[in-house]
């Protein structure tokens, strides 16, 4: 009997002692940052880092498209803190109320991003995002199967090439590109327009091998085909683990793409998401992001620290005559559903 | 008492299924207008738009030439599984279910690499001197592709209902003086319709659904009734659209239903569903 009421005892002051630390670790809660960005698109090292100097807990999770990102934010099932969209969509987010206006003076850091890359159409202000990485839509291409030199969109419906061709699975990428090689804007309404590009793409089907998102640059480094339609960032992945790959801007001009930080509404640690934009521009850990992703960073000062065959590299950062022929994407609400048919026509022809 | 057990299955059944196909149906018969929705059939119309059609027509075509190999190959191995001449049938039972535990998505990007013009396929034709092929990027990818990963689904129940005939009634049939085939088409094969059924319900339905497949085996360039549902919901954001060709998906796999419980016939306990 005593041997019982002993072991009670001692099973109670157990339980309390768990209590209480577990208690005391509520106290002291840690406080946490949700960042929710592209996969593979930042050197993680840095989110360790950004925890050891602030305290504050990073929960990093990925998506592979705006459009994931969008339905998973607007369902209000998760929160995050910092979101990462493309231009198009930040207008999207923008119209429907789903981003908070960051306060710049928490971001002293911003100095560094180059001028010429802030204020874009989608947010001219910056009332609510900061550039993260930027680059151009443009051809990818093998030089040991192309013949002569790529300057124009005209290649991709060439048809010496013919099932060597890559198209991007992306609506408005794909067409964009046909509107390019018409001479009409990336972003245009008009139903004749978008006729005549619809047209040209289903001119192409024969001789595309096929349309692509991910796989496309594991192919062009396979070798599986000659030229593909890319984003610069894929683009400069696939020519560091190919050397016969190289990257055009085609001379008709092309679209200008951002991928933007931003605070989504319903950010729990809004302070948080500050530090964290500030601390991404901080030079160094811009320039160690450059470095890893191989995309084109807008940070002005981490761009001077990279090596200079990278920093003067015309594919990933183009001159500005290059940049002065460029358009960026912009949200096209009801249109879209024009797209839509069009590519579904296109890929169901 | 035994009302109380049901309650949680019937609020999983609420929430899960009841509440997503109302909300469902509340999508493909309404449109937004300014300030709010009307009822409305426009989304239905649109998909009797030749194109969409189209669409529906090629998905039709590859998913009942799917479930016909799966049906012409499965068969025959349900009924080796089934019969007394192997012995290790656990053996090819478990090579069957294994791969399954295994990743879809993981399976299908194999196949991308086996396929593509330098892959292990073209290696291998290339090693013994012989022409080489490209497949990848065709329909007969998709097919492929489709047979691979559902296969199983059609070998199982029919090797089920197979395992489970009365070997009496074989044995009766052969007593009575019909041949090996004769006892094939008139008592086996009646006996294992259920499972068959079963079999091709499963293996349809996925193959009639699917866009994974069809974008990496297919690279894209045909858009199947699954892709055009994932198009409207994750890019278009046109939900009412989206949910008009689900509507109308749903419609037509419990038309087939209807056709297959038609000749089911008497012996339904046998079936897996």
């Amino acid at each position: 009997m005593g041997d019982v009421s002993l072991k009670k005892t001692v099973l109670m002051i157990l339980g309390l002692v768990v209590l209480s630390l577990v208690l005391t670790g509520c106290g002291k809660e840690q406080p946490v940052l949700y960042v929710y960005n592209w996969g593979d698109y930042i050197d993680e090292s840095i989110l360790e880092e950004f925890e050891k100097e602030t305290g504050i807990k990073v929960v990093y999770d990925t998506f592979s498209t705006n459009e994931d990102m969008y339905v998973k934010i607007k369902s209000g099932g998760s929160t995050y803190d910092v979101v990462f969209p493309s231009d198009y969509m930040v207008t999207r987010m923008i119209n429907e109320g789903m981003l908070l206006k960051i306060d710049l003076e928490k971001i002293p850091n911003r100095v560094h991003i180059d001028p010429k890359l802030m204020g874009a159409d989608y947010d001219p202000k910056n009332e609510y995002t900061l550039p993260y990485m930027w680059g151009t839509l443009g051809i990818l291409y093998n030089t040991t199967m192309v013949e002569g030199e790529v300057d124009s969109w005209d290649v991709l419906w060439d048809a010496r090439y013919a099932k060597n061709i890559l198209m991007l699975d992306s609506q408005r990428d794909s067409i964009g590109a046909a509107l390019l090689k018409l001479g009409y804007s990336i972003n245009t309404k008009d139903p004749q327009e978008l006729a005549e590009a619809a047209e040209l793409l289903k001119q192409q089907k024969p001789l595309v091998l096929a349309y692509v998102v991910d796989e496309g640059k594991d192919k062009m480094v396979a070798g599986e085909a000659a030229l593909a339609l890319t984003w610069s960032g894929e683009a400069m992945y696939a020519i560091g683990e190919n050397p016969d790959l190289s990257y055009a801007i085609p001379k008709e001009g092309t679209n200008l793409w951002f991928d933007v930080m931003a605070i989504p509404k319903g950010a729990k640690n809004i302070e948080g998401a500050h530090k964290f934009m500030d601390f991404l521009n901080r030079p160094e850990i811009a320039l160690r992001n450059a470095e890893y992703t191989g995309y084109s960073t807008p940070n002005l000062a981490a761009w001077e620290m990279l090596p200079e065959e990278v920093r003067n590299d015309p594919r990933a950062y183009p001159s500005e005559e290059v940049l002065a022929n460029t358009e960026v994407f912009v949200s096209l609400g009801e249109t879209l559903k024009e797209y839509d048919r069009i590519w579904t026509e296109v890929k169901a022809f | 008492m035994k009302r109380l057990s049901l309650t949680p299955y019937v609020i999983w059944m609420v929430l899960f299924t009841v509440v997503p196909m109302l909300l469902v149906l509340y999508y493909a018969f309404t449109v937004p207008t300014e300030g709010g929705t009307t009822w409305s059939l426009e989304n239905f119309t649109r998909f009797f738009q030749p194109i969409y059609l189209r669409v529906f027509i090629r998905s039709l075509n590859l998913a009942v030439i799917s479930t016909l190999i799966c049906l012409l190959l499965g068969y025959p191995a349900a009924m080796i599984m089934a019969g007394n001449a192997f012995k290790r049938k656990h053996v090819i039972m478990l090579l069957f279910v294994v791969p399954m535990w295994m990743n879809f998505l993981l399976r299908t990007y194999a196949w991308l690499t086996i396929l593509e013009r330098n892959g292990f396929l073209n290696s291998l034709l290339t090693f013994f001197s012989l022409p080489r092929v490209n497949i990848l990027y065709t329909n007969g990818a998709v097919v492929l592709g489709m047979v691979y990963n559902f296969l199983p689904f059609m070998v199982l129940p029919i090797y089920s209902v197979l395992s489970k005939i009365d070997k009496g009634v074989v044995e009766a049939a052969g007593d009575l003086g019909a041949n090996p085939f004769q006892v094939f088409i008139k008592v086996i094969l009646p006996l294992s319709l259920p499972g068959v059924v079963s079999g091709i319900t499963m293996v349809f339905m996925p193959a009639m659904t699917t866009f994974v497949i069809s974008r990496l085996l297919g690279g894209g360039q045909f858009t199947l009734i699954g892709n055009l549902i994932e198009q409207q919901f994750l890019v278009v954001g046109d939900w009412g659209f989206g949910s008009a060709i689900s509507v109308v998906m749903i419609v037509v796999i419990l038309l087939s239903m209807a056709v297959m419980s038609f000749f089911e016939g008497e012996e339904k306990d046998v079936a897996l569903w």
